[in-house]
């Protein structure tokens, strides 16, 4: 097999045991790695009892995979998985970072961890030694801080084993901050303070099994591939198109915070009240004067759409971050009204440090600021807190409630949808109407009322990934921003950032191909490979559990906000139809093979040898 | 061959954005291969956001060429870079131990060591950086100057140097 370290590393936390897993050359084929084949060992593994698994819970899997491109096509990253606290279904969650090409040399696909451990651990991994080690003394300590300790230690060791060697370089790190220490399901797998599995939860996993950090070094190269020439110039054609792109390579995703809200008017704007503003505080001129590196980024990339900004004075004094990207500038600072770059650079940093989703947070955050703003949570809920818009202190204040889970803290560490339901029955009244998610996730900053941004009406509704802006459903089934397409970029797994042309996309077919010498069409891909993994994806979801199950009827829905007009701006008074909704809807089950109910048809499962989803998929049916 | 014709590798550690392709184009060259531990150039990335990228300078008295044991080290005379013959290296270390920047290390499957060999006066890091547009690695004309050896630092001693300048004075103490 070409392409492949060729095994898996299964950690049972629960007994401490270390072994070696390998998949059969058939599996690796239909599901390719990341977010693929993580739900095809969620389906093999939990499938029968999904309703019944606690994603916090010991019966929950932690998937750490990585996919037979990972290191070669450029722009390295890591997908993580398992049951999601957020959805109950599965969400690949990917991060970027060298943590994946390090474990790739180190002679490893990918960690399955089962379990949970009785105390604080983390797992080193230096080649073929592999060790779980106490992580006593770093638990509780923010990202900053334990990464540092963990770099310390793992150099410490590596340079002790090979004195005469040479300095060995530091090796890389994935790991979770308090929140998800403390299980808050709005916590993130972070690598380099600042890259985050953020979508699905996954922090808040690591936090239940007790399992603080993984750390890994590998000495050897990249699994071999079926032909390096062509891999080769293939990666040379990728650079070439993505250094025509010299805005987005100059200011990343960090000019949006301005553009998203004036320009495509489709922002979340203080809890998406609004999705429009003109604030000019806000451009990319104001955040560039952060920025101490101009380009950033992970292993391999041609953008480096990242940089890097330092606060080196007044009140966000050391705060340090990436971009911010857009995204954690749309929701940690337009969505709670703050419109000035220090202040989105210092509560981006701050969430980094503690370990929180930008996106998760942001979203919960703004759904306190509007309930704030109409009484309905009170200075005395939020233990003293004036929760106004644009209070930066105020909102850092509440950040750190959420991620010690103090106070109103613990019921807002849920995410917006749970909390929503929580502080109905506390307040006797239905705030759900503000809460801006789908499937129990927070959506991404792109909104669809103005229809001048990417997503569509069918995009969150649809979602195997609910509220995750980067893999939503569209139409045709492979549209560029098409979650069947995005499947294949997190089973690969890269990063999306490089393949925003048609030419980029048309060479990952050939470079399949060149990695490990299966020949993958388009065709294939779209009607079969992608299909099986999104109709397992989707059949987990349905059967969700334990605390929410989701009802296509109801659930397969765009949040009651984007039924209200635009108040302002020059898309004011548009709003979604809810024909719209219902058109778009019937018309993505019928193009992916899903019943009027959303339910994946049988004779859909049974052409791509899904038997077993099909009988699970039974019981739905009746009961609909 | 004239002084004039030979190139050192100038390096500016605050532009270097951690990407590693310089990483990925010695190991392609040197190996065949996508192998960052075998790379003739590291990146070393103690903080996030200070990645240094670590290779040969070139010191004018070549401390590693002197201590080489087994004369397994020499001086090309067409690039003036180090050259190391695999056969006659034992992997001892005393180059490493020499050098005063800790540069070479001995190669992670093979027992020889590792030192940048300007790949014949067409570094293929040199390349890969500046057609991204980095530039934090850049070809300058190699001088009759002492100061290329003050560049043999630590890795440690770098990222002192350099997150005092992008992050500020009080970030000294987190190396």
């Amino acid at each position: 097999m070409r392409g492949y370290a060729g095994k898996f590393l299964e950690v049972n936390l629960s007994t401490g045991n270390i072994k070696e897993t390998k998949f059969s050359e058939e599996i690796l084929r239909q599901y390719i790695g990341g977010r693929g084949l993580a739900v095809k060992i969620l389906w093999d593994r939990l499938g029968k009892r999904w309703e019944q698994i606690d994603p916090l819970g010991p019966e929950n899997l932690l998937l750490l995979l990585t996919g037979p491109l990972t290191g070669y096509v450029p722009g390295a990253r890591l997908c993580v998985s398992g049951k999601s606290p957020q959805s109950n279904g599965i969400v690949g969650s990917t991060v970027g970072g060298e943590f994946s090409v390090e474990l790739r040399c180190a002679g490893y696909d990918g960690v399955i961890f089962t379990g949970k451990a009785e105390k604080p651990v983390y797992l080193f991994i230096n080649d073929s030694d592999v060790e779980l080690k106490d992580a006593s003394h770093i638990w509780g300590k923010d990202g900053k801080e334990t990464l540092k300790i963990l770099v310390t230690e793992g150099l410490k060791e590596l340079r002790k084993q090979a004195p005469r060697r040479g300095l060995r370089r530091e090796p890389q790190a994935v790991y979770i901050g308090p929140a998800g220490e403390n299980k808050s399901r709005l916590a993130v797998v972070t690598s380099k303070w600042v890259h985050a599995a953020g979508y699905g939860g996954y922090g808040a996993v690591m936090g239940s099994k007790n399992l603080k950090a993984v750390l890994v070094k590998g000495s050897g190269p990249l699994p071999d591939v079926a032909d390096m020439e062509s891999v080769s110039a293939l990666i040379d054609k990728i650079l070439e198109i993505n250094f025509r792109s010299t805005a987005f390579r100059r200011w990343g995703t960090g000019f949006l915070g301005y553009d998203v809200g004036s320009r495509l008017s489709s922002e979340p704007v203080r809890n998406w009240q609004e999705e429009w503003h003109d604030e000019k505080s806000y451009g990319a001129d104001e955040f560039e004067k952060y920025w101490v590196k101009r380009y950033w980024g992970d292993f391999g990339c041609p953008t480096t759409c990242l940089k890097v900004a330092v606060i080196k004075s007044g009140a966000f004094k050391g705060a340090v971050t990436d971009n911010p990207d857009y995204e954690n500038q749309a929701y940690l600072g337009a969505n709670l009204g703050i419109f000035n770059a220090e202040g989105n650079i210092f509560l981006t940093s701050l969430i980094d440090d503690l370990g929180l989703c930008g996106i998760q947070t942001g979203n919960v955050l703004g759904f306190a600021g509007e309930l704030y703003e109409k009484g309905i949570l009170t200075k005395n809920d939020l233990d003293g807190i004036e929760l106004n818009w644009g209070d930066v202190k105020a909102f850092s204040a509440l950040v750190r409630m959420i991620a010690e889970r103090r106070g109103i803290g613990d019921v807002l560490a849920e995410g917006t949808y749970r909390a929503a339901l929580k502080i109905g029955e506390m307040k006797n009244v239905n705030v759900l109407s503000y809460a801006v998610t789908a499937k129990g996730i927070g959506i991404g900053a792109h909104g669809i009322r103005s229809e001048e941004d990417y997503p569509g009406p069918e995009s969150y509704a649809c979602s195997v990934q609910g509220g995750d802006h980067t893999s939503v459903a569209r139409l045709p089934l492979d549209h560029g921003n098409s979650e069947l397409r995005i499947m294949l970029y997190d089973s690969g797994v890269f990063c999306w950032f490089n393949f925003f042309e048609k030419e980029a996309e048309d060479l990952l077919w050939p470079f399949i191909e060149a990695v490990t010498g299966w020949k993958i069409t388009e065709d294939e891909w779209f009607n079969t490979t992608a299909r099986r993994i999104l109709h397992i994806q989707r059949a987990l979801l349905l059967l969700g559990g334990p605390d929410l199950k989701w009802t296509p009827k109801k659930d397969d829905d765009v949040p009651a906000r984007w039924y209200e007009p635009l108040r302002k701006g020059p898309y004011k008074g548009k709003t979604v139809a809810r024909r719209k909704i219902e058109e778009a809807r019937k018309g993505y089950y019928e193009a992916v093979g899903w019943d009027k109910n959303g339910i994946p048809k049988p004779e859909e499962l049974k052409r791509l040898g899904l038997d077993d989803v099909n009988k699970r998929m039974e019981e739905l049916r009746t009961q609909t | 061959m004239s002084e004039a014709e030979h190139v050192w590798i100038a390096r500016d550690y605050s532009k270097c954005s951690g990407c590693r392709r310089c990483e990925i184009a010695c190991s392609m060259s040197h190996e065949g291969k996508i192998w960052p531990e075998a790379s003739r150039i590291r990146v070393f990335m103690l903080v996030p956001g200070i990645e240094v990228p670590h290779l040969c300078v070139q010191c004018h008295d070549y401390p590693c060429v002197d201590a080489c044991p087994t004369n397994a080290l020499s001086v090309s005379k067409d690039t003036e870079a180090v050259l190391v013959d695999r056969d006659k290296c034992t992997a001892c270390g005393q180059c490493i131990d020499a050098c005063p920047g800790k540069i070479p290390f001995i190669h992670p499957t093979e027992d020889y060591a590792v030192i940048c060999d300007l790949c014949g006066g067409n570094p293929r890091c040199v390349e890969a950086c500046a057609e991204g547009g980095w530039n934090a690695l850049e070809i300058v004309k190699k001088e009759d100057t002492h100061t290329f050896r003050l560049y043999a630092k630590t890795p440690e001693e770098i990222t002192r140097q350099v997150i005092v300048k992008l992050y500020g004075e009080e970030w000294k103490e987190e190396v």
